[in-house]
């Protein structure tokens, strides 16, 4: 017998599995916040419609697209590491930090004019869900980029490449093609509900 | 015994080894003395609480106190004893074990999730002495009273009770993820699905309720932190809020967690029962299925708590029924237990006498479980000590007498000795009367109306009358004998530590993996991986020369 401690190798399937257990429990928790937002919203029997308008549809779309070609270009990722071109690989990974950087950037800009126009966190009840909402999945796009860039510094480092560990992209990428669906269902219900 | 040569490929520092260690094994003894010194700090609160209903005159603790306390008891309770033993201790040292795997499948994320606990303990700790003392809202926390700190004059008490339930709860999803991905790629070759021991089972499917039910809770919680810090209204009806959200959202998690405790509670009977019965346990599959149609099932009746919230009466009747109906599948599994004994050979260990002591009370529980679950009948009895009657009866079963019977099933595996087996039935028995004389009284209590949560129960004339209050002190004079009914444990479980009989590889002559390595297992659990042959409840076959049959040994290798 040799090295009790050893035994446990990281294995593919682990991160996949370990994942996607992980991603179940933070569709209860959005799936928990959206209920109550779309209960709350449906008593208020189109009361909010007034305040509601003042979110920036523009800005909104425009993150969408923004996210929407972050996920393609991990899911390009990915691919390049399946076929063994760590090169582009790591291209496309830094492609999906840098859209994601720009995601909270124009959110940001939303942020504040919306703050500068006297819509605060504590208004009213659309803009206590709004703040809510929009900041809790902003942290989640956060720590979706340090993610990304624990395992960009790994890429260019070269250390990522070891012992199989690319399919961390792929656990990186289930990660963050959760965090952009919860925006798909987060910029109807916020931006586009009249 | 590769222990020397195991030291040699792996020098562990003392640190490594005892305290940030990523063994599974380690980390469930962690989780079982974090656990342990918490029920000491409940029990002690619990003990103020009697002191202060018995005699109400000596005004032990002030109302607000008073309020403190009965939050954090049922908070420390429940989320810092029942969680940390019954999952963090049970299934980080078992199931491993029992799969035949050398650890879990995330070593490291298994340690950060003890010390996320740990800090999460140790924030609700803390949460006695910030100004204004402990949350005071009660365990379920119920806005508008949890909303605003003034209606409790409690702040950073209830914010850190917050806090530190986030913690946990972060640290338990940590504990789910790694205890599913371990069953799912780690079993050894042959250990099949039906061949998992029921404790595997049980605690798999209490992680899975747990990871799918505490989403909504997680988000209420925030809500509510936001509501107490920044000053939105989610919960405040002033603001345009919903109180009555919070306690859907509360209970969409509370509920199912009473099953996240029970179920790894009944795991341990599902093990000790045939082994300490000598019999194949009765329906192995029935016991799967039934445990799976009630984790759904708790889904779907939380609203059962809510009956007098003012929520759609319409509601009601639903509800009613589907909780009548979770009683059907845990019914099965009861009579399954009970199957089980018939007619077997029994050996009364402590273990044993903790197991069946278990299945008595707990069949109370769930037997004035249908009361409150009949819309009809709890209006009557809600909120009073009927209902704390009732979930002592069920929680405290699954907490205490199961996590007894684990703990001197297990104890030998743990820690390589053996507990005091005369004191153990010393122990038993003063757990088992002493917890029969504090809460059977509850129920009567309940029927005459007292009020849960109440400092001085004599402001009221009903309340006030001469057999109401003998009632009291006696009660109070029960828990303090139940309290003193566990020095023998604390005593024996230390002395036993360092001077018990060391314990045989197999001392219960039982048939599942964990039984088939050293005690304690070496760091990796086995010397050679085992492969499994039978399903883990072999007792007394035929075909076998001895009345067990590890899981591990092939019939072929015995008869030749």
């Amino acid at each position: 017998m040799h090295g009790t401690q050893a035994n446990v190798q990281p294995r593919p399937e682990f991160g996949k599995l370990g994942m996607w257990w992980f991603l179940a429990s933070e569709i209860m928790t959005f799936g928990g916040f959206l209920a109550v937002y779309i209960l709350y919203r449906a008593a208020s029997g189109g009361g909010w419609t007034e305040t509601a308008e003042h979110v920036s549809i523009a800005l909104g779309s425009i993150n969408t697209f923004v996210l929407l070609t972050s996920s393609l270009t991990i899911v390009k990722s990915t691919e390049a590491v399946n076929q063994g071109e760590y090169d582009r690989a790591k291209n496309y990974l830094g492609w999906t930090i840098l859209l994601g950087v720009v995601f909270l950037a124009i959110k940001g800009v939303e942020y504040t004019s919306e703050i500068r126009h006297g819509f605060t966190p504590i208004t009213n009840i659309f803009w206590n869900f709004y703040f809510a909402l929009t900041g809790l999945h902003a942290l989640h796009i956060l720590v979706g980029i340090i993610i990304n860039l624990v395992l960009y510094i790994g890429a260019v480092k070269g250390t990522l490449w070891r012992e199989d560990l690319g399919h961390r992209i792929e656990v990186a990428g289930l990660y963050w093609h959760f965090v952009d669906i919860v925006w798909i269902f987060l910029f109807p219900l916020l931006y586009l509900s009249y | 015994m590769d222990h020397n040569g195991n030291t040699e490929l792996r020098e562990n520092s003392f640190w490594r080894k005892y305290l940030f260690s990523a063994d599974h094994k380690t980390i469930g003894k962690q989780y079982l003395w974090l656990g342990l010194i918490m029920a000491l700090v409940g029990g002690i609160l619990a003990y103020f609480m009697r002191k202060q209903l018995a005699w109400p005159e000596s005004e032990t603790l002030t109302p607000n106190v008073y309020n403190a306390f009965v939050t954090m008891h049922g908070t420390i309770m429940v989320f810092f004893v029942a969680m940390p033993i019954l999952l963090g201790c049970f299934g980080n040292f078992l199931i491993p074990l029992m799969i035949g795997a050398d650890d879990m499948a995330f070593p490291r994320l298994n340690m950060l999730s003890f010390w996320t606990f740990f800090v999460g303990t140790l924030l609700l700790i803390l949460s006695f002495f910030v100004p204004g003392g402990a949350a005071a809202a009660g365990w379920t926390g119920y806005a508008p009273l949890s909303a605003k700190p003034i209606y409790t004059g409690v702040n950073w008490g209830l914010n850190l009770w917050i806090l530190s339930l986030a913690l946990e709860f972060a640290s338990v999803l940590m504990g789910g993820v790694n205890f599913m991905t371990t069953a799912i790629t780690m079993r050894a070759e042959g250990m099949s699905w039906f061949r998992l021991p029921l404790m595997v089972w049980m605690q798999l499917s209490a992680a899975i309720i747990f990871m799918l039910s505490v989403g909504p809770t997680i988000a209420a919680a925030v809500l509510l932190l936001l509501d107490r810090l920044v000053g939105t209204g989610f919960f405040v009806p002033a603001q345009g809020g919903d109180p009555l959200l919070w306690q859907h959202l509360f209970w969409f998690f509370g509920h199912p967690e009473v099953y996240v405790v029970l179920l790894p509670g009944f795991g341990v009977l599902l093990e000790i029962l045939p082994a300490g019965s000598r019999k194949p346990i009765f329906g192995y599959r029935i016991i799967i299925y039934s445990t799976l149609v009630a984790g759904v099932l708790s889904f779907i009746v939380w609203a059962h708590h809510m009956f007098v919230s003012g929520m759609n009466p319409n509601l009601s009747m639903p509800f009613s029924i589907t909780t009548i109906l979770i009683s059907v599948p845990f019914a099965i599994v009861i009579f399954a237990m009970i199957a089980t004994m018939w007619r077997g050979s029994i050996r009364l260990t402590t273990a044993m006498s903790f197991a069946i002591g278990t299945l008595m009370t707990f069949l109370m529980g769930g037997v004035t479980g249908i009361f409150n679950g009949s819309a009809a009948v709890d209006i009557f009895i809600h909120d009073t000590y009927f209902v704390v009657a009732h979930f002592h009866y069920t929680l405290f079963p699954a907490t205490f007498f199961a996590a007894f019977a684990g703990i001197y099933f297990w104890f030998p595996k743990m820690f390589g000795r053996m507990l005091n087996e005369t004191w153990g039935k010393v122990h038993f028995w003063l757990t088992f009367v002493g917890f029969n004389l504090v809460f059977l009284p509850m129920f009567r209590l309940g029927m005459a109306g007292h009020m849960r949560r109440l400092a001085d129960p004599t402001q009221y004339n009903f309340l006030s009358t001469e057999s109401i209050k003998s009632t009291q002190i006696f009660i109070t004079w029960a828990a303090i004998g139940l309290l003193i009914g566990q020095a023998p444990f604390i005593v024996n479980f230390l002395r036993s530590i360092v001077a018990g009989e060391v314990a045989e590889e197999n001392p219960w002559q039982a048939n599942t993996l964990e039984w088939s390595t050293a005690s304690p297992p070496p760091h990796g659990n086995f010397e050679v991986r085992p492969i499994v042959h039978h399903d883990p409840y072999n007792y007394s076959s035929p075909d076998a020369d001895s009345d067990w049959l590890p899981q591990d040994q092939s019939l072929e290798e015995i008869t030749t």
